[in-house]
């Protein structure tokens, strides 16, 4: 817990941003196993997936286009500091009042919670709690969810893909900075190493395997549709990290991605149609099948694998953006020495 | 198969959102756009539908996934919810109709099928924001509408390079009062064991003293307040609506920052309740002066502008202090001048921004030095500004007054010192529109139009959409059985219903 | 870990750090990774509250060889922060997308050294 804050304040004082970056991983990482202690295990599994990993990947991958040093002394900011003991000292007030920690028969455990615990078993047949909250009770949730990262990888999709329509002085602006490593993006990957290719060639099989369990597996332990989809997502960031983006595009090109984010989240929208047509309301599962347990099942299924395409594909997409970025620079700025073609 | 209208609540937000992902495949400048046209014209025709039928039978509740809440995620349209989905789909077909030529100008043409998208998400956000009946799950889609509306404004970066910097100030801010509300409503749960807003409602009175749900009601009053752009928290909004492609303006300016004033009269109403709200956390004296402040410096920073839009943005803010103005007064009558002040600045706001949007189409630029003699440039265009600009200062018989008409009314019956004051901070504020119009209107008709401008109207499609809007304002300004009428209704049930 | 409040304390301590880098911050990147411990400290105070003491993990376990039936923690929570995780990856995302194009538009990714060039804008 300590070593929390201590990362922390770290992150907070070191001013070169790669380092930071890597603390706040180590933050994250932390704090996934406090989860775990916390028995939220599936949280814990996420945590450490995507705050220590993916989230990782992308801010390297943003410094390794902006730089990495920032850049004054940072200065004592004593308006800021009094907004943020303002706002500890009103949390603090509240805790006072707070239902003590760790006690069962606190508000939070003797309401809504109990009818998970006890009937979720009967009523979905899904050991594992979360997943049926997740993909049932509070289904809705989840598909918002999956809505969410569609709704981010449109967005870098619009942002980073927009070709600049400038006049030339902008085009001609300096290339991006790259620290660190120079030559060509499309040889991001180290081309002639020997050994990362034959050890990734190893793992990368495997981690789709696993992934495929974890996607698979939710319903009796830890894991489901996103946990899936990031170590996907992850597998193939390796193979394109190691072998090249060109490689790794040539597995999975930028058409079929956007095809495969449009298709997690019709595929899980397309259930809860399916069970409105059944004469169900929305996302009932119960209707999809003679047995409401058996409805059940099928329907989490179903929409896991609707989160797992979803977030592989949005995952994908926004790593290529980021990583493909200085190329469309390069491209756009040959185009561009033709006058007249963009605008209009 | 049951009827198809017992499923309108989930229609509302569900076609938008699965219309989003088939939009974002396609390419092409037209396609994108007749699909999210025609969903929009669909939900509007959805909203009005649920409305008859909350008038006829009171509130609808709807059970995703057939789980009886509080366990499961409830739908719920009442008249509040029922009026906010028919304004922001109106606003958005009306928008919509518009953004053909106008986006295909702004946007460049391969990534229009996901602006359109995009759009889509933001839309369903909204709708999803307004009809849902359950505290967490209305994060989640305030997140929709959030990152959709950062993708969104960055888009103006084609015209100018501010968009970025606007969307990622605007990406800062919003996040941090996403997070408050969520921590807001970490405390409640945490104290009533349930996400559901009746249930939160029902258990509210028990714990209504404790120390945490103070907190709460504190960071969820911020939050909002962040989102919904009250002073002092509208830093983000000029910039935003000054860069952003102007149809986005135009539909953000008419429907986003009222999804936040929905959601904070949801919360003060009907979760925290009259009495708690404005007996225990005293927010009268807390919303009150903000408001004031808002209207009074705003329009004063307004007038003070050189680009349209952005004095159009600082006017939004001032405005906002008026609606939330009619939330702190605690009185039936105030909070039915909020609710016939959010339609009426709405439809009247985005129409001054599609008319800006058509000025921009045809001179290239908002900036009122570029603007000289526009009046006899782009004279129907021009003259639909004008108007809608009477209706912002609040002229009798323009939806402005009727607005301002029910605040007088509310301040007066608030008595006192403060009430008198208020009306005349009224005053004073509407005397401040006046001048912050007569600058445009003074370019637009009494400067020489600069060499070599040629004199042309925009294109029809722009202008009749644009003309919609302002004659729906009047219209609403004079025949106001639908707006003051609901708003009425609303307010009683709101102040009754706790 | 389970004495008193001390994960909330441990909470609302991550949660200031967190506002404070963003607020104080000019380095954009800075910000966004201020963003984030905002985000995560937010993971902690749910998780903490949905945590029972001598509770397991809400997965379904046969009976205890002590023949107690399990104590599950609170499924709801672990759920809701799934949820918010994905939200908190997307905003970074979109956040870190933005930089990247004000890096190429502006040259620079300092906020102050940003705003003295919109000014003459």
């Amino acid at each position: 817990m300590l070593l929390l804050i201590a990362g922390a304040l770290a992150v907070l004082s070191v001013r070169n941003l790669f380092v930071a970056t890597m603390l706040l991983g180590i933050v994250s990482f932390t704090m996934a196993l406090i989860f775990i202690s916390l028995d939220a295990v599936d949280v814990a599994f996420t945590e450490a997936a995507v705050g220590a990993g993916i989230s990782t990947v992308l801010y390297i991958g943003t410094l390794a286009l902006v730089g990495s040093q920032e850049r004054e002394k940072s200065k004592f900011a004593p308006g800021p500091l009094a907004v943020c003991l303002a706002v500890g000292a009103v949390l603090y007030y509240a805790t006072y009042e707070m239902p003590r920690y760790g006690q069962p028969d606190n508000p939070v455990h003797t309401h809504v919670a109990p009818r998970y615990i006890e009937d979720s078993p009967t009523e979905i047949g899904v050991p594992n709690m979360v997943t049926s909250v997740l993909a049932s009770y509070r289904g809705y949730d989840t598909f918002g969810e999956t809505t969410v990262i569609f709704t981010a990888g449109i967005g870098v999709l619009l942002i980073l893909r927009q070709r600049r329509r400038r006049k030339k002085e902008v085009t001609t602006e300096d290339p991006p900075l790259r620290d660190g490593k120079g030559g060509s993006i499309s040889g991001l990957g180290s081309a002639h190493d020997l050994v990362p290719h034959v050890i990734s060639k190893l793992l990368v099989p495997f981690i789709f395997v696993f992934a495929l369990y974890v996607q698979f597996h939710g319903d009796y332990g830890p894991g489901g549709g996103f946990q899936a989809g990031v170590i996907f997502a992850a597998g193939i960031i390796l193979y394109a990290l190691v072998f090249g983006l060109d490689f790794a595009r040539a597995v999975v090109n930028e058409k079929a991605i956007l095809f495969l984010i449009s298709a997690g989240v019709l595929l899980y929208g397309g259930v809860g149609v399916v069970s409105m047509l059944l004469g169900g309301n929305f996302l009932d599962y119960n209707v999809l099948s003679s047995d409401p347990v058996a409805g059940q099942h099928l329907g989490i299924l179903l929409v896991e694998l609707g989160v797992g395409i979803t977030v592989t594909a949005a995952m994908l997409a926004i790593f290529y953006a980021f990583v493909g970025r200085p190329e469309l620079l390069i491209e756009t700025s040959t185009n561009a020495e033709q006058p007249g073609k963009e605008r209009n | 198969m049951t009827a198809l209208s017992s499923q309108f609540p989930i229609i509302v937000a569900i076609v938008p959102l699965l219309a989003a992902p088939i939009c974002a495949l396609f390419r092409g400048t037209t396609l994108p756009w007749a699909i999210t046209t025609i969903i929009s014209g669909i939900t509007f025709y959805v909203s009005i539908q649920l409305m008859i039928a909350v008038i006829q039978g009171g509130p609808i509740s709807y059970e995703l996934g057939g789980w009886a809440p509080p366990w499961g995620i409830e739908y719920v349209v009442d008249l509040l919810s029922g009026f906010m989905l028919i304004l922001i789909s109106a606003i958005s077909t009306g928008v919509l109709l518009f953004s053909r030529e106008s986006i295909t100008r702004e946007v460049p043409d391969h990534q229009l099928g996901l602006f359109f998208a995009a759009y889509l998400l933001a839309l369903t956000g909204m709708l999803g924001i307004c009809i849902t009946g359950d505290a967490f799950n209305v994060f989640v889609f305030l997140e929709i509408m959030s990152l959709s509306s950062y993708a969104l404004i960055a888009m103006g970066a084609n015209e100018d390079r501010r968009a970025l910097t606007a969307a990622f100030q605007y990406l800062i801010i919003g996040t941090v009062g996403a997070s408050f509300y969520l921590i807001g409503v970490g405390l409640i749960y945490m104290m009533t064991g349930t996400l559901n807003i009746a249930d939160i409602a029902a258990r509210f009175p028990e714990i209504e003293g404790a120390r945490p749900i103070l907190a709460a009601a504190g960071f969820i009053v911020i939050g909002l307040a962040i989102k919904l752009a009250l002073f002092p928290f509208h830093v983000w909004l000029p910039n935003s609506y000054t860069y952003a492609p102007s149809i986005i303006t135009a539909f953000f300016a008419g429907t986003a920052t009222k999804v936040g004033v929905y959601l904070l009269i949801r919360f003060i109403f009907t979760v925290f309740g009259v009495n708690y709200s404005f007996g225990g956390l005293e927010l009268t004296d807390i919303l009150l002066p903000l408001a004031v402040l808002g209207f009074l410096s705003m329009s004063v920073v307004a007038i003070y502008q050189t680009n349209i839009k952005r004095l159009l943005a600082y006017s939004s803010v001032a405005q906002l202090g008026y609606i939330i103005l009619g939330i702190a007064l605690a009185s039936e009558s105030g909070l039915m001048a909020t609710i016939v002040h959010i339609f009426n600045h709405a439809i009247v706001k985005s129409g001054l921004f599609l008319s800006v949007g058509c000025m921009f189409y045809v001179a290239g630029s908002v900036y009122l030095k570029d603007l000289h003699g526009i009046g006899r440039r782009m004279p129907v265009t021009t003259f639909g500004f004008v108007l809608g600009g009477l209706g912002l200062i609040g002229v009798p018989l323009t939806p402005g007054f009727i607005s301002k008409w029910y605040l007088v009314v509310a301040s007066i019956e608030h008595g006192g010192v403060i009430g008198y004051g208020l009306v005349a901070l009224l005053m004073v504020s509407s005397l401040l529109a006046v001048i912050y119009i007569w600058r445009v209107v003074e370019v637009a008709y009494f400067r020489d139009i600069p060499e070599g401008a040629e004199k042309k109207e925009a294109p029809l499609s722009m202008l009749v959409p644009t003309w919609l809007f302002i004659a729906a304002s009047f219209y609403f300004g004079i025949e106001t059985t639908f707006n003051v009428g609901i708003a009425k209704a609303t307010a009683a049930f709101l102040m009754g219903g706790s | 870990m389970s004495f008193g409040f001390f994960n909330y304390w441990i909470f609302i301590i991550l949660l200031m750090i967190g506002l404070y880098t963003v607020m104080s911050r000019s380095n954009l990147v800075k910000k966004m990774i201020g963003l984030s411990l905002f985000q995560i400290s937010v993971f902690l105070f749910y998780i903490s509250m949905g945590k029972i003491d001598g509770g397991t993990a809400p997965i379904v376990v046969e009976t205890g060889a002590d023949g107690m039936a399990p104590v599950y923690s609170n499924p709801l929570p672990h759920v809701l922060i799934l949820t918010a995780i994905v939200v908190g990856i997307a905003t970074t995302a979109l956040g870190l997308s933005l930089v990247v194009r004000i890096r190429e538009t502006f040259g620079t990714i300092d906020e102050d050294e940003i705003l003295e060039m919109e000014d003459k804008d």
